[in-house]
């Protein structure tokens, strides 16, 4: 009997369903759960209550990357409300017996960043963490989402969690990506396309020449924006770019171990013919740079664009909704993007904080400098980006040209340590989120790839990177 | 867990698209160690002026609606950030239902955690139900919405329906799986060594 075709996430489904429940729920077994400080402290109290323990530790990685300060860290955290969780946590991994990398290691970083580096992030696994960017790890062909703290509580304590199954969508991305884009531009594009609600209660594979082409931190910068696009998760299927990063990896298997993971990991792709309840695909070869005009992922635009007038929006809710993300952003109705001043520019994150996204923004700072009017801030995704960037000498091309060369953390992309936008700031950002209030109250975020944030740092106002490729 | 069955309140208008987790409970609020006290931050950006005085024209501001148990709501509503300190503000105020055309998934998941009851009903139901005057009553195990004379049905999986309306402790419930938890790790040892 041939067995039917089934994706990438069917398989790594199947494997991991421990139980069929009578409600026709899954309780579906977790290899990997990533910790941060900020969503677990009531989950260890939760424990604590209940007399539970931590069932895995060996599957549990902990680390403090989301109100962390990003510079002198040595001397401690000065905002009180931010040093008691970091301190909750080091006292909950010390009870619960939990591995963690500490804030003055060299391993520290954000989380996403953090989980592939140590090779715990392995291709088909299931991995979570109480953060909606799990979806990062997926570019492993891992099936990783976010979950709640009671879901937190709930892996701690079980190492399982019950669970629906997801529809299958696939996006490929065909083409080659024209000189001075990066994968952020693509992602960008694709929520443009189906909105910020188009993916959900999918997840969303990714494949097609576009995809293959890329390395493992620009699958890593797709996967991390499924979530934008409302997806429960990303996934790339592993192939040679996936096992030569993780090959060597301190917690990848070696040797025996190795050949027969490497094995069973060449059977992660979908079968010829596995059905997908959606499908899109998308050029590449004529996008041009992205940015957004408001405050959801899904209003983006091309850089030449211009922002909408709401009186041409199709529905009412919407044309509220373009009014108000222009009110908020400072804008009126047929603003071009190109030229609009900036006050801030961000480039890190777990969206583009890792090496790639560094060479590619120092690229475009290299024998520049950042214009006067603006503050412009390299926060590296871990403790091993930022020393891989300084053996380079990308830290010397970012200080030469002007810019903050900072210690690890998510910093500015949520603001929840000091690195904040000041109120009607507007900042040119790596990030992945452009809410209201997201970096700072009243701050206005435009999304941007790290090529087209070093161009705006130079320039002072938004503009098109490919200018800068010419020159 | 809190246990759900039905309920009549308030039921306050917010319907605008694509509210996310960070507009419901913005960052300063989220280096707290406990789940209580949250109601008070609750859609602070947008409850508050600069001074940290109410706004009045905010929903949430004005008579009845201080009192609101229910949200109406739009389309995508708790998107963005998987904090479940969304659930955790709005349970704090006081909403134990929200209705609207969709949600983001993992915010939908923490709701049934938290002993809130997310309700998916299309836009031109939430908008009529935003036009009645007076309470709403939601009964989840008829799965019925009612108000002014009218009634509204609604799809809800059994298995979530079943974890509220029993109030579950959903890892007491995951405990009892423990041989098979257990069985099937020692399968997996054999099979992917690595891991
Ligand atoms: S960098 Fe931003 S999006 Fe990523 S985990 Fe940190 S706060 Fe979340």
């Amino acid at each position: 009997m041939t067995k039917p075709p089934r994706t990438l996430y069917d398989k790594i489904w199947d494997e991991h369903v421990v139980e069929v429940r009578s409600d026709g729920t899954v309780l579906l077994y977790i290899d990997r759960h990533l910790v941060h400080e900020v969503t677990s402290p009531q989950a260890f109290e939760g424990l604590r209550m209940a007399g539970r323990r931590v069932r895995r530790p060996s599957g549990t990685l902990a680390v403090a990357d989301h109100n962390v300060p990003t510079l002198g860290r040595e001397a401690g955290i000065s905002e009180e409300t931010c040093r008691l969780q970091v301190e909750a946590l080091e006292a909950n991994v010390r009870e619960f017996g939990v591995p963690y990398l500490p804030l003055l290691d060299d391993r520290q970083g954000i989380v996403h960043v953090v989980g592939p580096e140590q090779g715990f992030t392995l291709p088909g696994t299931t991995v979570v963490c109480g953060d909606s960017h799990t979806s990062t790890h997926g570019a492993f062909g891992a099936l990783a989402f976010g979950i709640g703290t009671s879901e937190v509580e709930h892996v701690l304590a079980t190492q399982c969690l019950p669970q629906r199954r997801s529809r299958n969508m696939r996006v490929r991305f065909e083409g080659r990506l024209p000189p001075g884009l990066g994968p952020k531009d693509m992602a960008l594009r694709l929520i443009r396309e189906i909105g910020t609600a188009g993916g959900t209660g999918c997840v969303i594979e990714f494949g097609g020449s576009a995809v293959r082409a890329l390395s493992m931190e620009g699958r890593m910068t797709l996967c991390n924006m499924s979530i934008e696009a409302g997806a429960r998760a990303g996934l790339v299927a592993p192939d040679e770019t996936t096992f030569a990063y993780v090959e060597g990896r301190p917690m990848a298997p070696r040797g025996a171990a190795w050949e027969q993971a490497m094995a069973h990991w060449r059977s992660l792709a979908s079968d010829d013919g596995a059905a997908f309840d959606l499908e899109l695909c998308l050029d590449v070869s004529d996008l041009a740079p992205q940015t957004t005009w408001g405050t959801s992922p899904e209003y983006g635009l091309d850089i030449t664009g211009a922002t909408p007038d709401p009186a041409a929006a199709p529905t009412p809710v919407q044309r509220e909704a373009w009014a108000r993300a222009l009110a908020y952003m400072g804008l009126e109705p047929g603003t071009p993007l190109e030229g609009l001043p900036i006050d801030v520019v961000f480039i890190g994150s777990c969206t583009n904080g890792r090496i790639e996204d560094l060479r590619a923004a120092a690229r475009v700072a290299e024998g520049r400098r950042v214009s006067p009017a603006v503050r412009a801030l390299v926060v590296p995704g871990s403790g091993l980006v930022k020393a891989q960037a300084e053996r380079e000498g990308l830290d010397r091309i970012f200080l030469d040209a002007g810019f903050e060369w900072r210690q690890p953390g998510c910093s500015m992309c949520l603001g929840m340590n000091e690195d904040r936008l000041e109120p009607f700031q507007r900042c040119a950002s790596t990030s992945n989120r452009n809410f209201e209030g997201r970096q700072g109250r009243d701050g206005r975020t435009h999304l941007v790839g790290p090529e087209m944030a070093a161009a705006a740092a130079v320039a002072g106002f938004l503009t098109d990177v490919r200018r800068f490729l010419e020159a | 867990m809190e246990r759900f069955e039905s309920l009549t309140g308030i039921a306050a208008p917010l319907l605008q698209a694509n509210v996310d987790t960070d507009l419901i409970i913005p960052k300063q609020f989220l280096t707290t160690l406990v789940r209580s006290g949250l109601g008070r931050h609750l859609f602070f950006e947008i409850r508050y002026d600069r001074g940290g005085l109410e706004l009045p024209e905010f929903v949430l501001n004005r008579e009845p609606f201080r009192k609101a148990s229910i949200l109406l709501a739009g389309p995508n509503f708790g998107c963005g950030s998987s904090r479940e300190h969304a659930p955790w503000a709005l349970r704090d105020f006081g909403i134990r239902c929200i209705i609207a055309p969709s949600f983001a998934d993992i915010f939908f998941n923490n709701c049934f955690a938290n002993g809130i009851l997310p309700i998916p009903l299309s836009l031109p139901d939430v908008e009529a139900l935003a036009e009645i005057e007076g309470p709403l009553t939601v009964d989840l195990a008829a799965q019925i919405v009612s108000g002014a004379g009218r009634i509204w049905r609604f799809e809800m999986d059994p298995g979530r329906k079943a974890t509220l309306l029993e109030g579950l402790d959903e890892i007491g419930r995951t405990e009892r799986s423990l041989p098979a938890i257990e069985a099937w790790e020692t399968g997996r040892e054999g099979q992917r060594p690595w891991l």
